[in-house]
């Protein structure tokens, strides 16, 4: 079921290491244009650890992840996020010593943001944070901060998203109203990498499904031809 | 009198204090890195105009202001290809490079410009004074405390109401998640070294207009910013020119009982200020 274009993002045979450890062990992914794409798995799975290099806060080899046909594996963080490809981190890392509104504008650093997303439309996008603009990012409720990390990273206009684990230690309440920004950010024309721990959330609102486990891919395919036992036995090895 | 006289001429003394810690302050604020070559620039940025004032026939006022971007270019390419390498989790590797070039700078300016003692040379300005009352105000003294409060309240606008200043404070907070914002930590942190050498070459003007340098000063200097950055609060510009006030103030008032105690004066005002507020009078909350 290989797409006829060119993937917009496309990992090959991705390997990446902590010092001595492995973490990936060639992993094969892909994001279409318009496309939103889970990442589903267990902790220690390779998630979050796909999500840095492909960000190029892991350094890996130059044809490992390319972007729009062109080798990012080797480059930068600040140079891939130039490009077009910029994450929500795992934990959000808002900056303490920055405001609401600074978190917000460092999305945009030494460029002119041209596209959509503006202070004006991220505040659109999550009215609360119009009102506490001027708070330090940290004094924020959890989900807010959530908010701010997504606004930071949508300033940028990106043409992919990556989200690390943004539902985490968040009530589910909470995670209703983060996940209704997803069609106005799809809407806005960025494709989205979503990592995931709930699978029916994944699910739900995702395109295609990959599952993790020990640093693989061990399932992937859309949500409608993925049983729950198949997906079971991804999640957990436990097949047969 | 001569008490209220002592005392605000240890308050403008306090002003080259600050200059001299300023830059430091700056360095260790944004990346956490303790230059021990910070006096050594000080003096070389003394001998800097010094040469320009010779060979160009400037006014030292003039010769700073050329002096200024040839030591942001100094200290960028410093940052940039010396001192980033040194950073790290370790904190012992800056120390002991910045150890290391302070002596290197120390030997070269001997080697260029002889033990000799230098100063930059005299106008009518020099030694002009203003009365205040019965309080009798040196031009020169006024203009450094100026300057210092001018180069405080502008880092402050750079560091809170400008792009850069905001990229400082993302980057000092957390470097990775920087990157993320497309930031280059290693630009970032080399601009901000390049800033502060600006304002060495400010606080080296004023050293040279007041008093002898030669190439052997610079640690000295060092001690005093130290001892103002850390009353003040390490980061804190404000309190830094807090700190250089209570060092200037203590010396003079020492030199005032005695002039054997001029500089031990300064050194207990600093351990007494430790001894009641070990983290200084105004620490950042999450250091």
């Amino acid at each position: 079921m290989a797409p006829l274009q060119t993937p917009l993002l496309k990992t090959n045979g991705l390997v990446a290491y902590y010092g001595d450890f492995q973490a990936l062990f060639g992993v094969d992914i892909e994001l279409d244009v318009d496309e939103t794409v889970a990442i589903i798995g267990a902790n220690g799975a390779g998630k979050t650890t796909l999500m840095r290099s492909i960000a190029g806060i892991l350094r890996n080899a130059a044809t490992s992840v390319s972007f729009d046909g062109r080798p990012i594996g080797a480059q930068p963080a600040d140079e891939i996020m130039t490009q077009g490809v910029a994450m929500v981190p795992e934990g959000r890392r808002l900056f303490p010593s920055l405001s609401v509104e600074e978190n917000l504008l460092i999305g945009t650093y030494g460029r002119k943001s041209r596209g959509y997303w503006t202070l004006d439309t991220v505040y659109d996008l999550f009215p609360i944070l119009r009102e506490r603009r001027n708070n330090p990012g940290t004094a924020l409720s959890g989900g807010q901060q959530q908010m701010v990390a997504i606004g930071r990273a949508l300033m940028s206009n990106p043409r992919v998203l990556l989200c690390d684990e943004i539902s985490l230690g968040l009530a589910p309440v909470v995670i209703k109203d983060i996940y209704k920004a997803v069609p106005a950010i799809k809407a806005a024309g960025a494709s989205l990498i979503v990592v995931e721990q709930d699978i029916a959330q994944a699910m739900a609102f995702a395109d295609r499904v990959y599952c993790m486990m020990e640093g693989r891919v061990t399932l992937s395919g859309t949500p409608d031809t993925l049983s729950r036992n198949d997906i079971h036995d991804a999640y957990f090895g436990a097949s047969q | 009198m001569i008490w209220v006289d002592t005392v605000i001429q240890g308050i403008l003394l306090g002003g080259l204090y600050a200059l001299f810690a300023s830059g430091l302050s700056l360095v260790f604020g944004i990346m956490r890195l303790v230059n021990l070559a910070h006096g050594d620039l000080i003096v070389m940025g003394a001998y800097l105009i010094l040469v320009l004032v010779t060979i160009l026939g400037l006014s030292p006022f003039l010769a700073a202001l050329i002096a200024m971007p040839v030591m942001f270019c100094l200290g960028w390419v410093l940052q940039k290809f010396l001192l980033n390498r040194t950073l790290g989790d370790d904190i012992l590797p800056p120390l002991l490079v910045t150890f290391g070039l302070s002596i290197a700078l120390q030997n070269a300016l001997l080697e260029t410009f002889s033990a000799d003692s230098q100063r930059l040379p005299t106008s009518a300005l020099t030694t002009a004074s203003v009365q205040a009352g019965p309080v009798s105000l040196g031009v020169m003294p006024l203009l450094t405390f100026g300057s210092a409060i001018l180069v405080i309240v502008a880092l402050n606008q750079l560091f809170y109401r400008t792009e850069l200043g905001r990229a400082f404070r993302a980057t000092s907070d957390d470097p990775t998640t920087a990157s993320l914002m497309g930031i280059k930590p290693a630009n970032i942190f080399a601009t901000a070294t390049g800033i502060a050498f600006v304002i060495v070459t400010i606080a080296a003007l004023y050293l040279g207009l007041r008093a002898n340098f030669d190439p052997n000063i610079g640690p000295a200097r060092l001690i005093y910013a130290f001892q103002a950055v850390i009353i003040g609060g390490l980061g804190s510009l404000w309190g830094t020119l807090l700190g250089g006030v209570i060092i200037g103030v203590a010396q003079t008032l020492g030199a005032a009982i005695n002039p054997e105690w001029q500089i031990l004066a300064g050194h207990f005002a600093f351990l007494l200020v430790l001894l009641v507020r070990p983290r200084g009078l105004f620490p950042r909350a999450n250091d």
